[in-house]
């Protein structure tokens, strides 16, 4: 009878205190605040890119939505800007991210290596701000939360991939944000609806404690995978092989359902890549068509690559020349600056010798852009 | 074992404690056991022999059982027929899981037809009835039984012998043996069976196993907190443990409870989160200072204690909802101030079992050679630790574990015997024995620490690139 009593009462007890807990959970909503809770740029250095992985136990990295913990965690969140810095951050996808790419083999890490200078004197620092994932509105995201860190110049490197309107919720990071987006489209009065189902907010069973166990668990792995990540350097899983880009292309001439000749109006969000320029204000911003894999193989006379048919890649170049034309953007078109050879496992990742040779055509750009 | 499978044990153990006033405890420790052996049994990728290992070690445990029956010739008695007729029926009814859909299966993957199993029960029972009846007891069978399960341990343990068996049996089955490796035979519990097993032959063989019915024993070999991670009872403590009445005592739940949580931290909470960067194959090779590689050094000790001591704290909780109480296995064994105290700390019960089937018998017989008391000290501390490191597995890696280890104790042994009476400030001065225990602490840590550089890494050359790399070499 005894024993009863005494279970009925742990159960009960049990019951309540997790009911309470997960409703104060729930009310509270702490985990933006403890992704600013961070040992990076603490007991171990900064992540020179943003937390991303789907092989944590080789890369010592994974991919995590808490998008105060992936700043945290970054290199950029801890680094004091010298009086004589000249600081770039560097905006885009995996190109820019540098899959298959070791730190220092980046855009970014091929910028830092050479030591420039400006003609000023200033001492030219890059960062790597790239996150997997092609999207204006997720590169957006990742801008507003830039200007915190007082850039000299902001480097957004862009590909048709990202322009679609249909797709901009399609990250992962942006779904995982809806109310920073929502926010966002607010602010800039973007042409995207924040009543979009992809941007739902969830609802109260999954803010309790239980819901939030997997972010909650995330945040604590990031800080542990830190330890690994200064030990060894490595933030990434490289493998020995992969498959590399497809050359033979598929006979398919629609592009997310567009056919040739035209996009219809407003199919591309160019207003995300206008509400950038605002957003930076006075910040210088270079926009980069960035280089793609152009296939000789078979199709390739209706394809460049596994993602672009020819006509519509053709009429975003057109159509990206002819907006930043009109509204005075700085802008470069590098579509087909990297050779077939220096391409990996995607039309649009390079090799270190292709992400080097694009470094220089950058740096001879920004040197251009200072001294006018 | 996942989270999952231990809370979901956890509320078996408390269904067992809880019926009836915990009146069908008795009974329930087995059938429980039995089914957990096939349910946590991992999937391999041999054909049904995820079925076929559990089976094998249940067969293992009937057999041994008759071999050390205490009154051989003598017929089963009905409590015994009783008691096989039920475990041939819980078998059957695991094969025949693969007929019933939604609830299949208790196995990883689908098990054999049910005819197939139920010959495999007619050659157990019929081997295990010979057995009884005409060897019970022989000490020479006795002892070739234990040879026969130490036999067993260095095929499952040995690479090239793992192989051949994993190809042996992907014939049987029609599978190619070209891509056997010894991973395949992923056995549940083997080595800690084993061990109980030869236990009992070795203490049937000496006069010192106490009478046990077929379910006292299948409870105690096969008891399902201490199956994956022990502790190593002994046969004659944990009967006690079983036959005595479960008394209704809230303590018992409570401190089952703390050590059920406790180890559920350290195991889930601590320990998994060391895993993350704790020394491994793969960081070992890529960590680019030594200062670092220290600190994944430190996050193994730290992470193969808080495992096991997790996992021994579960089986401890477990064990005590059930009316069992396990005995200890771990004891604070990073503050010990010596080698040989920690040996008396970590995995206690391998180390007693160890002590009393290997190490007391080399010892007395050596003795009674008239070999010299360093001499004897120093083989018998060394191949005994061989021996730890080869229960681990077959490879040069725990060998030199094992020999680090039993070199470590000799020496400790050898300085007691040369420092005695040498420092009488330590006898006189609290605050310099307080010191120098303090000291031995760390020397005794870290010892202890750079030998799990050679039980954490697969291969010889990795290992010694990570000692100079950790004393700054290249």
């Amino acid at each position: 009878m005894d024993e009863l009593r005494f279970w009925r009462n742990v159960v009960v007890k049990a019951a309540l205190l997790f009911a309470l807990v997960n409703a104060a959970f729930a009310l509270a909503d702490p985990l933006p605040l403890l992704g600013q809770v961070s040992a990076y740029n603490v007991l171990f250095p900064g992540r020179p890119r943003f937390p991303f992985g789907e092989t944590p136990e080789r890369a010592f990295n994974f991919s995590l939505y808490n998008f105060n913990a992936m700043w945290a965690a970054h290199e950029l969140t801890g680094a004091h800007k010298a009086p004589d810095e000249f600081r770039v951050l560097l905006i885009g996808d995996s190109s820019v991210w540098g899959t298959l790419l070791r730190p220092e083999e980046t855009l970014a890490g091929q910028l830092n290596a050479g030591g420039y200078r400006l003609a000023d004197g200033r001492r030219l620092r890059a960062f790597n701000l790239g996150y997997p994932t092609m999207s204006l509105t997720k590169d957006l995201l990742v801008l507003d939360r830039a200007r915190r860190y007082e850039p000299d110049l902001v480097v957004w490197l862009v590909t048709l991939e990202s322009f679609p309107r249909a797709t901009q919720f399609a990250s992962p990071l942006v779904r995982q944000n809806a109310p920073l987006v929502r926010d966002l489209i607010a602010r800039l009065d973007l042409r995207l609806d924040p009543q979009h189902p992809d941007l739902a907010e969830p609802d109260w069973w999954a803010r309790t404690l239980v819901g939030q166990r997997r972010n909650l668990a995330d945040l604590l792995r990031l800080q542990l995978y830190g330890v690994a990540w200064a030990a060894t350097g490595i933030d990434q899983f490289y493998p020995e092989t992969y498959t590399p880009r497809a050359n033979d292309l598929e006979a398919d001439e629609t592009y997310y359902g567009f056919a040739p000749p035209r996009f219809p109006p407003d199919a591309l969000a160019f207003d995300l890549l206008a509400a950038g320029h605002v957003l930076v204000g006075e910040v210088p911003l270079l926009v980069i068509n960035e280089p793609m894999f152009i296939s000789n193989g078979r199709n390739s006379d209706i394809r460049y690559n596994f993602y672009y048919p020819r006509w519509a890649y053709d009429e975003y170049r057109r159509a990206l020349a002819a907006e930043a034309e009109r509204n005075g953007w700085r802008y470069l078109d590098l579509w087909d600056f990297i050779t077939r050879d220096e391409f990996t496992n995607t039309a649009v990742h390079l090799s270190p010798r292709g992400s080097a040779q694009l470094a220089q055509r950058v740096l001879q750009e920004i040197f251009d852009l200072m001294q006018k | 074992m996942s989270l999952t499978q231990l809370l979901i044990l956890a509320g078996v153990a408390l269904l067992a404690r809880g019926l009836a006033g915990g009146r069908y405890r008795r009974a329930a420790i087995p059938i429980v056991s039995i089914l957990a052996l096939y349910w946590l049994q991992p999937a391999v990728p041999i054909r049904q022999l995820d079925f076929w290992l559990p089976t094998v070690t249940i067969g293992l445990t009937t057999f041994t059982w008759a071999l050390t029956r205490p009154a051989p010739g003598l017929p089963l008695e009905r409590e015994t027929l009783m008691w096989g007729g039920a475990v041939a029926g819980l078998v059957l009814a695991v094969s025949a899981l693969r007929y019933v859909e939604p609830v299949c299966c208790l196995t990883p993957s689908r098990p054999p037809e049910a005819w197939w199993a139920a010959l495999v029960l007619a050659g157990i029972a019929l081997l295990a009835a010979l057995g009884a009846r005409f060897v019970a007891g022989r000490w020479r069978v006795l002892l070739f039984a234990v040879f026969g399960l130490i036999g067993l341990l260095i095929v499952l343990k040995l690479e090239p012998l793992g192989q051949a068996a994993s190809a042996a049996l992907r014939s049987l089955t029609g599978q190619s043996p070209a891509l056997a490796t010894a991973a395949d035979l992923q056995w549940l519990g083997i080595s800690y069976v084993a061990f109980r097993l030869m236990h009992t032959l070795r203490d049937r063989a000496a006069g010192r196993l106490p009478a046990l019915s077929l379910h006292e024993y299948a409870a105690y070999v096969l008891f399902f907190p201490a199956i994956t991670a022990g502790p190593i009872d002994r046969a004659e403590r944990f009967v006690k443990d079983l036959r005595s009445e479960l008394r209704a005592d809230a303590n018992d739940l409570t401190e089952g409870g703390r050590r059920l949580l406790l180890g559920l931290f350290k195991k889930f909470v601590v320990a998994d989160s060391l895993s993350l960067f704790a020394l491994n194959a793969f960081n070992a090779a890529q960590a680019e200072s030594a200062v670092w590689l220290w600190v994944l050094v430190y996050a193994y000790a730290f992470r193969i204690y808080f495992d096991f001591a997790g996992y021994t704290d579960v089986a401890i909780g477990l064990g005590r909802w059930l009316g069992v109480r396990l005995p200890e296995n771990f004891d604070r064994p990073y503050l010990k101030p010596n080698l040989t105290a920690f040996w008396n700390s970590w995995h206690i019960t391998l180390a007693q079992w160890f002590r009393a089937y290997y190490f007391n018998p080399l010892t007395r017989a050596l003795r009674e050679r008239g070999v010299s008391p360093v001499l004897i000290i120093f083989f018998g501390q060394t191949t005994t630790m061989v021996l730890i490191g080869l229960w681990h597995g077959f490879t040069w890696n725990f060998v030199l574990w094992g020999l680090w280890h039993g070199l470590g104790l000799f020496v400790h042994n050898r300085w007691l015997d040369w420092s005695r009476g040498r420092f009488p400030l330590l006898e006189r001065n609290a605050a310099a024995r307080r010191a120098w225990e303090v000291a031995g602490v760390l020397l005794t840590f870290h010892f202890v620490t750079l030998g799990w550089v050679w039980f954490a890494l697969p291969e010889l050359s990795l290992s010694l690139a990570v000692f100079s790399r950790l004393f700054g070499g290249g």
